[in-house]
């Protein structure tokens, strides 16, 4: 009995084998915690949609690329009118959908009507606000009128909500995603994982890979075993750096470490005292040791930040020696504001581990200054209900991963309450230009601005951790926008 | 006999009723709105309103309470808001997975604790039975998440002869499929197994002092061959009560072991639905697994009166 099982256990474990070292040049499995609630992108927010479908299987007008450049996409060039409120796109024609129809102008001002429409459940609706009017001139020509300049547009319309889908497949989009990307959409055993395939038939360089299957491991235990079982080729935002060490060290696989747009803060109630005193936030920036929460919370990856930017934009101006780690500076300050003895205040932490890790320590780095902090641990749920909503806290801990996002401190009634009317003028400013230059002097103005004003504890941004098989060609090392981009990956011979 | 099933049959149906009022309205309670959480934070707050009329959430709760009860007569669920498919789509194919799953853990934990049992009550006292009740202290102490990584650890990483994880899929055949759920079956059966061996040592010890026992011995049985033929039948009752619980735990509490070798069952689903407020699907999850609950216990008191002839003649 006992030989026999342990010959039925070789020959399956051969069999295996033999089959994926078969199977491995084109075929790849690719793994990542959370599975998509459905394969509409632009009607949620949950980021795992667009990991399988952005560029993948949708595209948009412009496109995101690994390096965080915005290139053409569908739209083979454009014209922006001397006004900027005038933009013609000249799309790109034989592009076919994946059901055979033709994608030409009516399908893209179908799709940015559908997204602005007064009924629509586009999770970013705001990207579309400006736009007046969308017409179609002839096949290949499309014309979006807006009613104010935006220096954003381009880039806006490379976000996975702006895709182009066409009205024929629209009702069966959540199910069965019908685009234009290199890939198409197969198979969705929902919980277990998702299967595409290679369109042969797409317009521009066609993908290496032919199969591509998205599994789906929530528990980090879990994505070690797969990874390490070699049941998964790569593994896109892994869970468990910890053992990141052990990956780097196997010659088998390599990791990947690169920056994603989420900016990690501490959220601060402006309106709250005491945190509507300046003083008392100046002293809450001084009171935190960044590398201390990124070496304890985050197994040292992650960038510390000075303000709400990412590092890796050229754009960035690095403003963390403003806000460094002094608590002595720390308890004048707060003496000096009336709180010589501290006061008490609460905060809130969602589910990832950088809030829940990085919670504890910041708890004790305040406890040094006098700050005495309640921890509530909340599901993300309850956080959008009692923090994003209700505005009902004093602190949270939450990574913002939209990119280019510093427009949301013009907003006075987004969660944390800033209102300073010189920066929604200079977001005004900035939204209005098209010049680069201009552009790039007009964010370091903003930067500096929520800088010296302390409005949040700007901790760190969120790295983007990947293992993947030796082998493995191509991968996205930063996450410009939540995407996995598979159509110029290939296995190296 | 017919007496016996009829009130058991209407204890059934007044708990199934009770039960969809408590579960309904206790998971109504609890705060956050599955539009927001769908459409995230940068959602304004017309589009939220809008997903929230055409999920269905503006109508009082009492309609929806009568709605989705009338619903499940038929088979009809409800639609999960997050997936937008109908949740009894889901739940089957996720049955295919977990029901599975918690009868092949049973027939191990079965398999292996009754031979168990029966090992220890026939030397009660001696070596034998002192290294198996040890063995089943482990074994009842052992958390069952902790014991599946150590066997992934061994089997799937060093030994490779199984996967990590994952499920085969049925379209892969019975072989695979049961290959697939071997490391999370033999984890979920072994804690099992520990408690039902302890059960069915107790329950044979009780049954060994009776006089018809020592009249097999006296014509000649030996102590294991008695158990066996005389001693099981006898012991039966709390054996078969405790593996009525068995299999309701596994059904349901399956949720950690899929968690830990990502199986696409029943409680990852819960799971899932709970983190995004999608309250049709564990309203209606729930509601099955106390349906489920509730009919293996009306199985288990027929098995009860098919076993002991006593209970049938009384009533």
């Amino acid at each position: 009995m006992k030989h026999f099982v342990s010959r039925l256990a070789l020959a399956s474990a051969l069999s295996v084998a033999g089959f994926a070292a078969h199977a491995a040049n084109t075929d790849i499995t690719v793994a990542m915690q959370l599975e998509p609630p459905h394969l509409d992108p632009t009607s949620a927010a949950a980021g795992a949609i667009d990991s399988v479908l952005y560029s993948n299987v949708f595209e948009g007008l412009t496109r995101f690329m690994g390096d965080g450049s915005v290139v053409a996409g569908l739209a083979k060039s454009w014209d922006i009118s001397d006004d900027g409120l005038v933009y013609t796109f000249i799309l790109h024609d034989n592009v076919l959908f994946h059901d055979g129809s033709t994608m030409d102008a009516e399908d893209v001002q179908f799709s940015l009507n559908r997204a602005r429409a007064d009924d629509s459940t586009n999770a970013q609706k705001a990207l579309f606000a400006g736009i007046t009017d969308v017409s179609a001139l002839d096949a290949a020509t499309v014309v979006v009128t807006l009613d104010a300049p935006n220096g954003n547009f381009l880039f806006n319309l490379a976000w996975g909500d702006a895709i182009i889908v066409a009205p024929e497949s629209i009702d069966g989009i959540k199910q069965a995603p019908i685009g234009t990307g290199a890939f198409k959409f197969a198979n969705w055993v929902q919980g277990d994982k998702i299967e595409l395939t290679r369109n042969d038939a797409y317009w521009g360089t066609p993908a290496v890979l032919e199969n591509v299957t998205f599994k789906f491991i929530s528990d980090p235990t879990a994505a070690f075993a797969s990874v390490m079982a070699e049941d998964v080729d790569a593994f896109v935002g892994f869970p468990a750096p910890e053992n990141l060490p052990q990956f780097e060290a196997d010659p088998r696989f390599q990791v990947l470490v690169g920056s994603t747009e989420g900016e990690t803060i501490l959220s601060t109630n402006n309106k709250m005292p005491p945190f509507d005193n300046v003083k008392v936030r100046e002293a809450l920036a001084h009171a935190i040791d960044r590398q201390a929460i990124v070496d304890g919370a985050m197994f040292g990856y992650g960038t510390p930040i000075g303000t709400h930017f990412a590092p890796h934009n050229p754009a960035y101006v690095d403003l963390t020696g403003s806000s460094a780690y002094d608590p002595e500076l720390a308890k004048k300050l707060l003496a000096e504001a009336g709180f010589a003895d501290g006061f008490e205040t609460t905060l809130h932490l969602p589910p990832p581990s950088y809030a829940r890790r990085g919670g504890e320590i910041i708890a004790a780095q305040l406890a040094q200054v006098g700050i005495k902090v309640q921890i509530t641990n909340v599901e993300w749920a309850q956080w959008l209900e009692t923090v994003f909503r209700g505005k009902d806290f004093g602190l949270t801990i939450v990574s913002h991963t939209e990119p280019m996002d510093i427009g949301i401190y013009a907003n006075p009634e987004y969660y944390f309450q800033y209102d300073n009317p010189a920066f929604q003028e200079l977001m005004t400013n900035l939204n209005a230009t098209t010049d680069p230059e201009a552009r790039t002097a007009l964010m370091g103005d903003a930067q500096r601005m929520i800088s010296s004003d302390f409005v949040n504890g700007y901790l760190f941004q969120l790295a983007q951790l990947s293992v993947a098989k030796a082998g493995v060609q191509g991968l996205w090392t930063n996450a410009p926008t939540q995407a996995t981009d598979l159509t110029a990956v290939s296995w190296a011979d | 006999m017919i007496r016996y099933t009829l009130k058991r049959f209407l204890s059934l149906c007044i708990s199934l009723a009770v039960a969809s009022l408590l579960i309904f309205f206790v998971i109504e309670i609890a705060p956050g709105d599955p539009a927001s959480f769908m459409l995230g934070i940068n959602a304004q707050p017309d589009t939220v309103a809008t997903l929230r009329a055409e999920l269905g959430l503006d109508i009082p709760k009492l309609e929806r309470y009568l709605a989705w009860t009338q619903g499940m007569l038929t088979g009809d669920f409800g639609m999960s808001y997050t997936y937008r498919t109908p949740v009894s789509q889901m739940v089957a194919d996720r049955l295919w997975v977990s029901l599975p799953l918690a009868l092949f853990a049973l027939a191990l934990s079965t398999l292996i604790a009754l031979p168990a049992g029966i090992y220890s009550a026939a030397r009660r006292g001696q070596t034998g039975d002192i290294a198996v009740m040890s063995a089943t202290q482990l074994g009842v102490a052992i958390p069952n998440f902790w014991f599946a990584m150590m066997l992934v650890l061994i089997f799937a990483i060093k030994l490779r002869w199984f996967a990590g994880g994952g499920f085969a899929g049925w379209d892969k055949g019975l072989g695979a499929v049961m290959w697939s759920l071997t490391l999370p079956a033999i984890s979920l059966a072994l804690p099992q197994a520990a408690i039902l061996a302890r059960v069915m040592r107790s329950a044979l010890l009780d049954v060994m002092n009776e006089d018809f026992m020592r009249t097999a011995r006296a014509k000649g049985l030996t102590t294991t061959q008695t158990l066996w033929k005389h001693g099981l039948r006898n012991a039966l009752i709390p054996v078969l009560t405790i593996i009525g619980l068995q299999f309701s735990f596994l059904l349901a509490g399956g949720i950690i072991i899929e968690q830990v070798f990502y199986l696409p069952g029943l409680g990852r689903l819960v799971f899932q639905a709970i983190s995004a407020r999608d309250l049709i699907v564990v309203e209606s999850v729930v509601m099955l697994l106390v349906f489920a609950v509730i009919v293996v216990n009306f199985a288990v008191d027929l098995a009860y009166a098919a076993v002991d002839p006593r209970l049938r003649a009384r009533t």
